[in-house]
């Protein structure tokens, strides 16, 4: 698996939520990424990209496009150094929430990609990585 | 602040959404879709979303609000012009928008607000 490009970006504001959709949108694009699986990773992006500016008091998205035998894969993690989530598996219930939200970010993102991977500890921080393969 | 139009045609409520939103202003629509249904007294609002390239729950949970609002305010409202790959991508989130009434585009969605004005 070959590195083609990355990057980072801050994910601290409201309107950062808006540009990384922007930023998946314009690299699934590049990746020659069908219409229907950009709507997808670009849905997951907003959703985890929101949870690291309510939950996570703002982070990074760092960004990765691969190259495996045949295909692209655009890869997307979003970090933060905040209070990370006490009961993994609660959170990746859907329908549950700590705040006011639907609680369907983590568990429907979770759905939209190919590869998902959360890494959180309590007065750390929270990880997620998202990966989705043309 | 930064805010959707919302055009009045008669007694409904047209708003076209064709920015990328950020959460505050998807805010700022429900309250101000809210104040305008009770100031004119609306009978119907139709949203047409065909050129959002994505909706994610927050926006999903703004189009219910919105919905559920106008029909205690005794408004009907239609969602129009949702595209596919939105769609599918919503059922596979895991919202349904249950309650919300939808048509395929601004004609029909028109068509759909009458009727239901006219029956309620
Ligand atoms: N980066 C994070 N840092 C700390 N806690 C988090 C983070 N992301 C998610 N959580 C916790 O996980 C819960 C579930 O997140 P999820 O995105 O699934 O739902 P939600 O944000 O509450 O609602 P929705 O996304 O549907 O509006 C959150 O309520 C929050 O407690
Ligand atoms: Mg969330």
């Amino acid at each position: 698996m070959n590195l083609r490009s990355s990057g980072t970006q801050p994910v601290r504001l409201e309107q950062d939520v808006v540009l990384a959709r922007q930023t998946a949108r314009k690299l699934a694009t590049e990746c020659g990424m069908r219409l229907i699986d950009q709507t997808k990773l670009v849905t997951a992006v907003s959703e985890l990209a929101r949870n690291t500016v309510v939950y996570g008091g703002g982070g990074d998205m760092d960004w990765q496009v691969l190259e495996d035998i045949g295909r692209v894969g655009l890869r997307l993690s979003f970090r933060d150094q905040g209070p990370g989530i006490p009961d993994v598996r609660l959170a990746l219930t859907d329908g549950w929430t700590s705040g006011g939200g639907l609680g369907l970010g983590l568990t429907g993102a979770r759905r939209l990609v190919d590869e998902f991977d959360l890494q959180t500890a309590p007065g750390e921080g929270t990880c997620v990585t998202i990966t989705r393969w043309t | 602040m930064e805010r959707i139009p919302i055009l009045q045609m008669g007694e409904y409520l047209l708003v076209t959404i064709q920015v990328d939103m950020h959460d505050q202003l998807a805010l700022n629509l429900q309250e101000d879709l809210a104040e305008r249904i009770s100031r004119t007294s609306a009978k119907g609002v139709l949203i047409d979303i065909s050129a959002l390239d994505m909706v994610d729950s927050f926006i999903g949970r703004m189009i219910g609000t919105i919905s559920g609002l106008s029909r205690i305010m005794d408004a009907q409202t239609v969602l129009v012009g949702m595209q596919p790959s939105v769609a599918i991508t919503l059922v596979e989130l895991g919202m349904t928008l249950p309650g919300v009434s939808t048509a395929l585009n601004v004609e029909r969605g028109m068509q759909k607000l009458r009727d239901r004005v006219e029956r309620s």
